[in-house]
């Protein structure tokens, strides 16, 4: 008995794994139709990207002033708190700027596209669409979709940024690191290939953010206790798959 | 339509937000990019070295370790062999002896580099388009090394006596230097 419920378990992931992949061909195929009506897609960048913008920049604002503390007292041990801005600036755009983004990106965007269109299911918006012969995967998952792989790596240049100047304040304002030093410094380390391992990164991200967001709202079950659990499962399987994704990608990149 | 206009123009402001950090990552970070530099205020110097090491634009230029200005520039002067570096000094430190002595220093063991002047005893003081004449290199660790070992195993060698007499000279004049 408990075979066969290991077996319904494991054919329960595979139907969703796939049911996911055939999502992301559909989305693509309507992506380009999606891009012809940019109304729709302009609400949608608004709403995933712009709304976004307040808790990406605080968040890594204060972001890298820790890293501004925890690495100048990890560097001044050996006398090399001038690096910090080498540190500060390769974590920030390798590695913390893409993936925190993509964690506040499900929790923030994500939610709000999985219970939106949850709700439109569970309210039978997307049926009525349906049965005037309008697609819903074109006018509402496409443009929900590319709205949050556009907002993605935007985001993440922001967030690299505001958290760059956070360390700039805590290593030079706080810790007295000269000025000069910590930008030559970065600049000297910092190549063109960290910022595109960055962008690369979150553009990945993005995709699989706005897929499962906007996955698993078209397919929630269309009751308010389905909507909540579609809700939830977008948090954790976005988040899993971020950081999943991203030792992936490191390794790939490294 | 008034709602669009106002969700319009925040993602205008976002996706140009988003475009403007991203073009300062990509042209202002990378030393491979091109930087706009703000014409600071202050008196430009020239320098040349034999060795610069890992000194860079942006290097700190410091007397008795207060912070006077900045390396604004660094060239290489195909005549000489020598690398000519540019000082800008902040304008309110215009009492600079003119023939004060640049030397290049290490922040901690392994830090950047920075330029540490000594004041000199002259009563003219470097001006705008000034040259600093006594100057000296980095000191490069590696080499340092290099020569401390070539040194070591040379006089052990000494010591031992038994081995061929030419390094064995050599190594000895050179300890007596």
């Amino acid at each position: 008995m408990s075979k066969s419920a290991h077996g319904n378990y494991l054919l329960e992931g595979l139907r969703r794994l796939g049911s996911v992949a055939l999502f992301l061909l559909q989305l693509l195929g309507q992506a380009l139709p999606a891009l012809g009506r940019p109304s729709l897609l302009i609400t949608q960048i608004y709403n995933a990207g712009a709304r976004s913008l307040i808790i990406i920049m605080l968040s890594g604002l204060f972001v890298g002033m820790v890293l501004g503390l925890q690495g100048y007292d990890l560097l001044q041990r050996f006398g090399s708190e001038q690096a910090l801005g080498i540190a500060a600036a390769l974590g920030l755009l390798r590695e913390l700027a893409p993936v925190i983004t993509a964690l506040l990106f499900a929790g923030r965007a994500g939610t709000a596209l999985t219970s939106e269109i949850g709700l439109m299911r569970a309210t039978d918006q997307l049926t009525a669409m349906e049965i005037m012969a309008v697609d819903p995967l074109r006018y509402v998952a496409a443009p929900r979709f590319l709205g949050g792989v556009i907002a993605m790596p935007l985001l993440t240049a922001i967030f690299s940024l505001i958290g760059l100047y956070g360390a700039q304040l805590v290593g030079v304002q706080l810790m007295g690191v000269d000025r000069g030093t910590f930008w030559s410094q970065t600049q000297g380390a910092v190549d063109l290939h960290d910022v595109s391992e960055g962008m690369m990164k979150s553009l990945v991200f993005g995709v699989a953010c706005s897929l499962i967001a906007v996955h698993e709202g078209y397919h929630a079950e269309p009751t308010a206790e389905g909507v909540g659990l579609a809700t939830t499962r977008t948090v954790i399987a976005s988040s899993v798959l971020t950081l999943l994704l991203d030792y992936v990608l490191t390794a790939a990149f490294l | 339509m008034r709602a669009n206009r106002t969700l319009e123009i925040g993602t205008g402001l976002f996706v140009l937000l988003g475009f403007a950090a991203l073009l300062f990552l990509t042209t202002q970070l990378p030393a491979s990019g091109m930087k706009l530099d703000g014409a600071k205020a202050g008196y430009h110097v020239t320098a040349e070295f034999d060795d610069i090491g890992d000194l860079k634009v942006g290097s700190p230029v410091t007397m008795s370790g207060v912070r006077l200005g900045e390396v604004s520039g660094i060239r290489f002067d195909p005549k000489d062999f020598k690398a000519v570096v540019t000082l800008r000094i902040d304008k309110q430190y215009n009492q600079i002896p003119e023939d004060s002595y640049a030397s290049i220093q290490t922040q901690g063991l392994l830090g950047g580099k920075y330029i540490g002047l000594s004041p000199g005893g002259l009563d003219t003081y470097l001006k705008d388009g000034g040259h600093i004449d006594q100057t000296q290199s980095a000191i490069v660790l590696e080499s340092l090394i290099n020569k401390f070992f070539a040194n070591y195993s040379s006089n052990k060698g000494g010591e031992q006596g038994s081995g061929s007499n030419a390094p064995d000279n050599s190594g000895k004049s050179e300890s007596r230097k």
